[in-house]
């Protein structure tokens, strides 16, 4: 008899456990992001136009350069920062310069932002400058979209592919 | 630390208790944590063979063949990879209440601490195993997960592109990624495997197979609860959506949340935490007792005190004393919790010398055997009747001292294995009492591992040193009660002194029918 209950008490211990990996492997539900907005994601790897021109290297000092490394032009490996601005609906959401990464600052600027934003049509301008010129941006992209709730726009730059892409 | 430590213990104490009446000492898993992470351990392991055989590393073929297995192969595949989801969350539930525990028993300090530490590496090993297998379903879940992860791990300031831009869109996610996710998902379990040696390695016999019985009921529990409630994906991960609600899995995700609000802090946090959980060892330090000691003119390289150590404190070396045995033991100081069973395993810890000092092979530093001796001749001395009774407990059983009486007297160990056989013999020959009673922790949880199952073993002549067969048995009793039950531990001496009054007629009743025969004979 105390065997028996024993084995009645066991199963029932096994079964609050069973309950307990059940329950807890997917309850209570979390909510990561209000289901009734969108997003925008700005996210882009780009490297600017290096910082200096390159400079061509006098004969001189062509021939100080070992023999494997004499090459006519000395271009500088540091980029200049990208600029990047973004305006939705006439307000500006970023409006950043992004410095080059690496340790010698030669590597691209990156960007990864998101933003929840209201669902229905918005007017999105994005631009971005990669060169040295003090106003205005080397390329711009402008564009109505309709969002729904959850749904996400994401902008890219993409410079081979003729710049700001959105999905 | 102690205010921290105490109503845990209770609270263990307390659902231990309870577990003990209806599994028995033996099969109740708080006793079998550990083992019991293994046990989940193989099955993740096995079922997962099962599930990578159909699984498919594909941007959409990692879905599609996932719910091939839970949907058109439930009645294997589906049960395979449900078995592999709550095996997997066993396992992090034992891990933590294993931890939990060992640190409410202050099983975490002093010479423990390298089991603590190197348990540590492996909470995260399993957080990472469970994750990077999440990943793998690729449904709206996994696509939550890949994100945070990727935004996570790009805070740090080391990789050239974001990680996160895999996930972009779809025409940016590549098959190889899926490729990455099993390869790592494969891996670190494998080192698990290894930094889990390693956490053994200053356990000696380590219990990695829980009792059958209980291996038997939580695989039916898993199996059945994998038939009646299977796991299966959310909806299929899309990048051009964003998941909202998740059914969350809170024994892996926990952390997501956290790093949802703390973002690059969350390194902060986490480093923070695993650090202080590390170095709790030292926070603050144990006040160790003096490890035993080695007299070895005494010893003769037996080697009964290596192969009796819980933690590999003893090792066994060529001699350097001239003495004509091949072994002699040493002590590693910083592997011993000082718990003295070596010291009953010792068959030259006889307290029967007269004419030599009672200095046996091994011993502790600061509680020498011969002192044991005294104590046992200060406490018994004084007792009074023919029912007298010594009771000898252990430090992490129920208090002995309270029970103090004219007839009944107490001396206490830091564990009850480490009492030689030889001082039962000693004290019912001697007829320092007629009884003795033997107490200590809980029969399934020895505070010093070994302590109970060794003593019981040299009891029952199965272990060496063997209490000799001259000592009447049913003058010994034992109780495996564990601290806080005090009322069991009366209750069994109760019953050796009424067995003492049954054997004291049943000599007085012998002695008076012999002397009937001799009138008789006369």
């Amino acid at each position: 008899m105390r065997n028996a209950l024993n084995y009645l008490g066991q199963g029932v211990a096994y079964l609050g456990i069973a309950v307990l990996f059940g329950l807890l492997s997917i309850w209570p539900p979390y909510q990561h992001f209000p289901p009734d907005q969108a997003q925008i994601t700005l996210s882009f790897a780009h490297g600017a136009k290096p910082s200096t021109e390159c400079r061509r290297r006098t004969a001189e000092e062509i021939a100080e350069l070992p023999p494997n490394m004499r090459r006519p032009f000395d271009c500088p490996r540091e980029r200049l920062p990208v600029t990047i601005l973004l305006e939705v609906d006439g307000e500006i959401v970023v409006d950043r310069q992004l410095p080059p990464t690496g340790l010698s600052g030669d590597g691209p600027s990156r960007i990864y932002a998101k933003f929840p934003m209201n669902p229905g049509p918005h007017r999105i301008v994005a631009k971005l400058r990669d060169t040295n010129r003090t106003d205005g941006y080397d390329y711009v992209r402008e564009g109505t979209v309709e969002l729904a709730p959850r749904e996400i726009l994401v902008i890219d730059f993409k410079a081979d592919r003729g710049g700001f892409q959105f999905f | 630390m102690t205010l921290i430590q105490r109503p845990i213990r209770t609270a263990f104490r307390l659902v231990e208790n309870l577990f003990d009446r209806v599994f028995g000492p033996v099969w109740n898993p708080f006793y079998n944590l550990g083992a019991l992470g293994f046990f989940y351990y193989w099955i993740v392991a096995v079922s997962g063979i099962y599930v990578y055989i159909f699984f498919d590393t594909g941007t959409t073929e990692a879905y599609d063949s996932i719910e091939y297995m839970t949907h058109d192969q439930w009645y294997l595949g589906g049960v395979m990879r449900s078995l592999h989801r709550y095996a997997s969350d066993g396992l992090i539930l034992m891990m933590g209440v294993h931890m939990l525990r060992e640190f409410s028993l202050d099983r975490y300090r002093g010479a423990r601490w390298f089991t603590w530490v190197t348990g540590v590496p492996i909470l995260w090993l399993v957080v990472i195993s469970g994750i990077t297998g999440y990943w793998l379903v690729w449904d709206e879940l996994a696509q939550y997960i890949a994100i945070v992860s990727s935004e996570l791990l790009d805070t740090l300031p080391i990789f050239g592109e974001p990680i996160a831009r895999n996930f972009l869109t779809e025409e940016s996610l590549d098959d190889r990624f899926f490729s990455l996710m099993i390869f790592m998902h494969i891996a670190v379990p494998l080192i698990l495997l290894f930094v889990l040696w390693i956490h053994l390695q200053r356990v000696s016999r380590p219990q990695i197979n829980p009792p059958r019985g209980l291996a038997v009921g939580t695989f039916v529990m898993m199996l059945a609860l994998s038939f009646v409630f299977p796991a299966v994906s959310q909806g299929p991960a899309n990048l051009d959506v964003v998941p909202a609600v998740l059914d969350f899995d809170w024994f892996y995700l926990w952390g997501y949340p956290i790093i949802d609000r703390l973002s690059v802090w969350t390194w902060v946090f986490a480093g923070t935490v695993t650090l202080l959980v590390a170095v709790l060892p030292w926070m603050p330090p144990m006040r160790r007792a003096a490890p035993a000691i080695v007299h070895l003119e005494s010893c003769n390289g037996c080697a009964r005190c290596a192969d009796d150590c819980p933690y590999n404190a003893i090792a066994m070396e060529p001699r350097t004393d001239g003495l004509p045995f091949d072994w002699e033991a040493r002590v590693i100081p910083d592997a011993c919790v000082s718990c003295g069973i070596c010291a009953g395993a010792c068959p030259t810890a006889t307290p029967f010398r007269r004419r030599s000092a009672l200095v046996p092979g091994i011993e502790l530093g600061d509680d020498p055997l011969h002192a044991l001796r005294d104590r046992i001749h200060k406490v018994c001395e004084p007792l009074t009747g023919n029912r007298r009774i010594l009771v000898v407990g252990c430090a992490r059983g129920p208090r002995v001292d309270a029970l103090t009486d004219s007839e009944t007297g107490t001396v206490g160990l830091p564990c009850i294995g480490a009492l030689p056989p030889s001082f039962v013999d000693y004290v019912l020959s001697r007829d320092y009492a007629d009884g003795i009673v033997v107490a200590g922790c809980n029969e399934g949880e020895c505070h010093a591992r070994f302590g109970v199952k060794w003593t019981n073993a040299r009891f029952a002549g199965e272990r060496d040193p063997h209490l000799r067969a001259r000592v009447p048995r049913e003058r010994i009793a034992t109780a495996w009660v564990g601290a806080g039950h005090g009322a069991a531990l009366r209750k069994e001496i109760g019953a050796l002194r009424s067995r003492l009054s049954d054997l004291r007629k049943a000599e007085r009743f012998s002695e008076a029918s012999d002397g009937a025969e001799e009138t008789v004979d006369a």
